[in-house]
């Protein structure tokens, strides 16, 4: 197993993390299923303990945080940190080590959230012994990654690397803020904003960080083009340094949380809206000039429609964080299908659009069907839009009528017709990343051709992506 | 090197610890004189309902907390049942939180104030972000035990539309009499608003609330002074009869 490894980039494991990823997000779009069957009063395993829905709808969020999104990035950092500053990352046993060890911890997390072990914590339900041991990784892959970032002879940064600079140790800080002092020091109304703070936070201080800085290194490399402007994406940056970390308690407004906290927290939401529009921009000038990019190119697709959903999610944000649409969003499914359309119909997509791009170098074979690409694409991209659709609907309903205090009964009948669109539409998900998954493991078991580059090249003379011709 | 500085410094340090104090430090300091209670001094006051477990359900009773007082039996209830409620995720569905607008007090009763979540029971606090169900900050009593029992076991049963999944784990191998789980779970989700009086008419009084809890009039700003009200308004909420 030496393809692709080279004396600066550990191919092994960007391997091992994109396959670990994969197998967690495959458990975590079953868990996500098999919760939506509980709405729909068609649970199907039931009287066993283990299995009984609320812990199985932990086990979806957080194995997708953890399992799929932050394994995911590791293997990019892997591949692009060490191209972008000409430097080994720390020690390829170290690699190996936060390998097992994070995969340990995900393990860990999922058979302690089935044990009933939760921690009251949102995106966080890791059993509090296995909270130590997330630092503990956190602080591994900081010496794993810093180390190339503060050995390099660059004279200037390229704007990927100031998010991950920045990333790590946000990671840290959140899952310690998060999960120990909410537990341990504070209580009620001092905690909860800690709660707030955390949730948005590993959204916005991890994987924003990493897949923004994901997308800034492989789109121009498969556009084979520079970004549009570099200038415009570190104002991103600085943007997203600065008022991301403030808006945590807008997941609790209407809490006893204190009104000047609350208000602070929706004006940088509103703020932020013009820093993600850098980051849009920034994207659909790049790509402006090579539309027919989308046509060629499918790693290109699941970018571009990611972008699209960001624009479409961070709208949402700047609307949906006031307080005449919390009235009525507030606790309805409004929420959820943002939620699904960020981690899901944002940085997932665009985690599937590197793994297309990468996945022929890494096994130095051309991917098995390329039909099976574009089948995957459509059917992931209707899933996914088609369930954000049902559930924004469906939300707004829910919502109107719990301010109009319909009877719950009625509520919970009126929004039947979404929860069933909204299940059809996670087996239509569940379709579309069963056949990327397909894709990749029948690439290294039965794919014939091969891959025509995979050995390592510096990353100005990468990217062949438009050369593939694909539907 | 000198750019990687002054990024991890400014961007990854300096503005996570300004949010910190401006979302989290200063709320913090805003309720800072409230003392987080314990659960044995919540234990202090078991609502009837507790008791009335222990008629109900003598042997299971004895079963799930032998040989302790009423006190000790209930502080172990709740805590095993706020075990129980994290582990479920029930938290996941229902919230536990009436905020001052969208009718939630029409629905569910006074706005939540901050005295209710300082004790140990809300390290963290249950909020929640969605509700499915009902909010559950003020349920208790609002249904006997003997609905609760029929209800955990297969909620539709009571509720034909309910969505809420069965928990038969909750109950002895006959599936009628609760274990230590389903006492716990039961006694928790009674405990809840058990710090209010009971009774719908106090639900919109908030002249007759303030006059029963005497609840303190925090400054806006930590350290001001607090002005004076006719009420008494800044005894000790949980000062001792």
């Amino acid at each position: 197993m030496t393809r692709n490894d080279s004396p600066l980039v550990h191919g092994a494991m960007v391997r091992w993390h994109l396959s670990t990823a994969m197998l967690w997000l495959c458990i975590s779009l079953f868990a996500g299923l098999l919760y939506s069957l509980q709405l729909l009063q068609h649970w199907p395993l039931p009287k066993i303990e283990v299995l009984s829905p609320g812990r199985i709808r932990m086990i979806h969020t957080n194995l997708i945080a953890f399992g799929f999104l932050t394994n995911a990035f590791f293997a990019m950092l892997y591949w692009t940190v060490p191209r972008l500053t000409g430097v080994r990352v720390a020690s390829r046993r170290l690699g190996w080590t936060i390998l097992v060890a994070w995969n340990a911890i995900v393990l860990a997390t999922y058979v302690g959230l089935h044990l009933g072990q939760a921690q009251a914590v949102e995106w966080g339900e890791t059993p509090v012994w296995v909270d130590p041991l997330v630092v503990v990784g956190a602080i591994l892959v900081w010496i794993q990654f810093y180390t190339p970032i503060v050995k390099t002879k660059e004279r200037s940064l390229y704007v990927s690397l100031w998010y991950f600079s920045a990333g790590f140790v946000w990671l840290g800080l959140t899952y310690i803020m998060g999960n120990f002092i909410p537990q341990y020091l504070v209580a009620g109304n001092a905690a909860g904003p800690l709660l707030g703070l955390y949730i948005h936070d590993l959204v916005g201080l991890w994987v924003t960080p990493m897949g923004w800085g994901m997308m800034y290194f492989f789109v121009p490399i498969i556009l084979r083009k520079p970004i549009w402007s570099h200038a415009l994406s570190l104002v991103g940056f600085w943007g997203l340094a600065f008022f991301y970390p403030l808006q945590g308690v807008h997941h609790f407004l209407g809490s006893p949380i204190p009104m000047f906290a609350q208000y602070s927290a929706v004006i940088s939401t509103i703020a932020i809206e013009i820093v993600v529009t850098t980051v849009i921009i920034n994207f659909f000038m790049t790509w402006k000039g090579s539309e027919g990019s989308l046509k060629r190119s499918i790693p290109i697709r699941w970018f571009w429609v990611g972008a699209l959903n960001y624009f479409i999610t961070c709208l949402q944000c700047a609307f949906q964080v006031t307080l005449t649409f919390q009235q009525v969003i507030h606790f309805t499914d409004w929420v959820v299908g943002h939620a699904h359309l960020v981690m899901f119909g944002v940085f997932s997509f665009w985690i599937f659009g590197m793994i297309e791009h990468l996945w022929p170098k890494l096994t130095g074979r051309e991917w098995w069907s390329l039909k099976l690409r574009s089948i995957s694409f459509w059917t992931t991209a209707i899933g996914l839009s088609g369930m954000f659709l049902t559930l924004t609907a469906g939300g707004l309903l829910e919502g109107f009528m719990s301010l109009n205090l319909v009877p719950r009964e009625t509520i919970l009948e009126a929004m039947r017709p979404f929860w069933f669109v909204r299940t059809t539409m996670g087996f239509a998900i569940i379709a579309g990343v069963g056949c990327l998954a397909t894709n990749m493991v029948m690439t290294v078991v039965a794919s014939r051709a091969a891959h025509a580059d995979f050995e390592y090249a510096p990353y100005e003379e990468q990217g062949e992506e438009a050369s593939v011709g694909t539907i | 090197m000198e750019r990687f500085s002054f990024v991890f410094l400014v961007a990854g340090l300096f503005f996570f610890a300004l949010a910190f104090l401006i979302s989290g430090a200063i709320p913090m300091l805003a309720v800072k004189d409230l003392d987080v209670r314990t659960v044995e001094q919540l234990a202090q006051k078991p609502p009837f309902e507790f008791a009335l477990l222990s008629e109900q359900y003598p042997d299971a009773y004895a079963k799930a907390f032998p040989g302790m007082s009423q006190t000790e039996a209930f502080a172990e209830a709740l805590r095993t049942g706020h075990r129980t409620y994290i582990g479920e995720a029930c938290w996941h569905c229902h919230s536990q939180q009436v905020r001052p607008w969208g009718n939630d007090e029409a629905r569910y009763g006074r706005k939540s104030f901050p005295e209710e979540y300082h004790n140990e029971l809300n390290m963290p606090p249950l909020w929640g972000t969605r509700r499915i169900g009902p909010d559950l900050i003020r349920r208790g009593g609002r249904q006997s035990n003997d609905w609760h029992v029929a209800h955990f076991y297969n909620p539709p049963d009571v509720n034909p539309g309910s969505v809420m999944p069965a928990y038969p784990w909750f109950y002895e191998a006959d599936g009628l009499t609760p274990n230590k789980k389903g006492l716990s779970i039961i006694t928790y989700v009674q405990w809840l608003g058990s710090w209010l009086p009971r009774g719908d008419e106090t639900l919109y009084d908030l002249e007759a609330l303030a006059a029963d809890y005497r609840a303190p009039v925090l400054p806006a700003v930590p350290g001001a002074e607090v002005e004076q009200t006719d009420d008494g308004g800044e005894d000790d909420f949980w000062g001792e009869e």
